[in-house]
């Protein structure tokens, strides 16, 4: 149970590599912050330097209060859990969860309890006195999980924990996580590159490119606000459609909204705020061809070829779609759905 | 891939038992010299079959030793080469175990030099060595005893190298999950690192074991006390006799019993060793 807080950090690399430049931020006592961005961008960096894996080049790191720059991991009292989960192979389940609690020098009455409360959780009671090896996948994400939960941490640490499960298991996982840290009330950290990970599990998402924040909200508040071209494209799926506002004044017949910003020079649309009917209120229209459609089951995914151009536009449909491949069709963007951008500094504008 | 070819596998047996023939051929030799008496090698004649003075050779052998060869008995011969073989196959396995530790897990400065440095004294065995080695070990005083028999042959850049390849292969989240867990360096290595060599070991250990059970040149060289002789120096000391005839069965008798101690350590060892060399799980 703690805060956290970064402030002003950098890491520098040996050989002047800038991994994070200098970012600010703070974890409220119980949330789930979730750092997303594709790889590269600095995520497992900031939460190793959390940790206290990796050292801090510049500014501060906080956790309850108290500045753990100089700290060993084990005195942070955190709880990580890696991707490969990095069980000790030569101990048993039971092993593996006592082994933190041990070194702590935790009394043989306490590890015992809490241990059992922890194969309780996390239902892995039959494996207890089983070997890492000896398990499936998903056993293997628990116990890691296990290891974490037994030790009463201040903060959980998660570094892309569900990578390496299918993803039927790695769905099922998700929802449990954020149970077991609803229930636990544990601030924590999780790192992962998939957006639909980093959506549902969020209480507060960060996108991270290239070693900064590039947004910090709520999930629902980045899908709607992006502050940036980044964050638009990264967050939601399919990906938002960004249309070049100078090619789209070129187009016969396409007449953009006035209340569009002077300095916008691109604008993007959620391919689910494509209409196939025209709208009431002010609205972009255009045509085009459909190149391919991808069932998806509860929607339909098209793909279609604007017309007097070479891009393509992704439109979601719900349920089932009449349209047919090489057909030509009208969409319309309203206005109220679109995102306008600058594109020199990537921000959103107005 | 299954094959049904009937001459090739005819011949590839061949090959085989041949092979197995000509290794085994010797040491059958030697088991039934060691039944014979000691006049029967010198007419000429080879006998293939075993003879009654079993008992008694080797009774011979191990209770009062050729005095005339300046052997002492074999049983303190046995004790010194298992003392060595014991403490160098240790030795070597505790320092390299150490030393990979240090280059793989820590950050110092020349740590590369350091690692090259080991490396290339693999290109100095013993036989290259061995006049400076003698001086120095001379020099402290340390010949006809088991420090100077054992110490110089301890390090070892075989051992150190092979460790430091299997730590390059346990994955670094481990060490990174133990230091979450609370572990300072040798509490990992201790907890973490050994367990996991363990089958690395025992196949190291059989391989040192030998190597220390088999030296020659060395314990030759420094001992001149019959005290500290080792058994495969002892047996030459058998051979070598001046003006009369080697006695061939209280030699070979000795040669076999010189041969238990390795052979007890493959087999009881081999599992172990098996699973050392060709383990991949972790």
């Amino acid at each position: 149970m703690a805060t956290i807080d970064i402030a002003g950090i950098r890491k520098v690399y040996p050989g002047n590599v800038t991994a994070i430049h200098g970012l600010d931020l703070s974890i409220d006592d119980g949330e789930l912050v979730v750092l997303v961005g594709p790889s590269g961008c600095g995520k497992s960096t900031l939460l190793r330097m959390i940790a206290g894996l990796e050292t801090i080049t510049d500014g501060t790191v906080s956790i309850g209060g108290d500045v753990v720059n100089r700290k060993e991991p084990a005195e942070r009292d955190i709880a990580m859990v890696f991707q490969n989960y990095a069980l000790y192979p030569h101990m048993s389940v039971r092993g593996n969860l006592e082994y933190g609690l041990k070194n702590r020098g935790t009394p043989r009455a306490e590890i015992d309890a809490r241990v059992t409360e922890a194969a309780r959780i996390l239902e892995i009671e039959p494996f207890l006195e089983r070997k890492p090896r000896q398990l499936s996948g998903g056993q293997r994400q628990r116990v890691a999980m296990g290891r974490a939960i037994v030790r009463h941490p201040k903060a959980f640490l998660f570094d892309e924990p569900l990578s390496n499960l299918d993803a039927k298991l790695r769905g099922q996982m998700r929802i449990e996580i954020k149970r077991l840290q609803r229930n636990l009330k544990t601030t924590s950290v999780y790192v992962t590159h998939d957006q639909l990970e980093a959506m549902t599990l969020a209480d507060r998402l960060v996108v991270m490119n290239a070693g900064r924040i590039e947004q910090v909200g709520k999930p629902v508040e980045l899908y709607e606000q992006p502050a940036s071209l980044f964050v638009a494209g990264f967050i939601g799926s399919p990906p938002m459609n960004i249309f070049d506002v100078s090619k789209l004044r070129e187009l016969p017949g396409v007449t953009l909204p006035a209340s569009l910003p002077q300095s916008a020079d691109v604008v993007g649309a959620r391919p689910d705020a494509i209409l196939l009917e025209k709208p009431q209120g002010e609205a972009i229209a255009l045509k085009g061809t459909v190149e391919l459609i991808e069932p998806v089951g509860g929607e339909s995914h098209v793909y279609a070829r604007l017309a007097g151009s070479d891009q393509i536009v992704i439109l979601v449909i719900q349920g089932r779609t009449r349209l047919a491949e090489a057909e030509e069709i009208a969409f319309y963007l309203p206005e109220a759905a679109l995102h306008p951008f600058e594109r020199e500094s990537g921000r959103r504008v107005g | 891939m299954v094959e049904n070819r009937p001459l090739l596998t005819f011949l590839s047996h061949l090959v085989l038992i041949i092979g197995v023939l000509i290794v085994a051929f010797p040491v059958y030799i030697a088991i039934i010299a060691s039944t014979r008496a000691s006049n029967e090698f010198l007419s000429g004649l080879i006998p293939l079959l075993p003879g009654p003075h079993l008992v008694e050779n080797y009774s011979r052998m191990l209770s009062s030793g050729v005095s005339t060869s300046g052997a002492p008995p074999l049983g303190l011969m046995m004790t010194n080469s298992l003392i060595m073989a014991l403490v160098i196959a240790i030795g070597k396995i505790a320092i390299s175990l150490l030393s990979a530790f240090a280059i793989v897990y820590f950050r110092f400065p020349f740590r590369q030099l350091a690692f090259w440095a080991i490396f290339i004294t693999l290109m100095l065995p013993v036989e290259v060595r061995i006049l400076p080695t003698f001086e120095v070990v001379a020099n402290l005083n340390l010949l006809n005893s088991y420090v100077g028999l054992t110490v110089p042959l301890i390090a070892s850049a075989t051992a150190t190298f092979l460790f430091r390849q299997f730590f390059l292969t346990v994955p670094d989240e481990l060490m990174e999950a133990a230091r979450v867990d609370g572990a300072g360096p040798m509490k990992f290595f201790r907890d973490i690192l050994l367990p996991l060599s363990r089958t690395n070991i025992a196949a190291l250990f059989v391989i040192l074991f030998i190597y220390g059970w088999n030296q020659y040149l060395w314990p030759l060289l420094i001992t001149t006390d019959e005290r500290y002789y080792t058994v495969v120096m002892g047996i030459r000391r058998l051979a070598a006799t001046a003006d009369t005839e080697p006695l061939w069965n209280v030699v070979m008798a000795s040669a076999v019993l010189a041969m238990l101690p390795p052979v007890l350590v493959v087999i009881f060892m081999q599992r172990l060793f098996v699973k050392g060399l060709v383990e991949t799980e972790k």
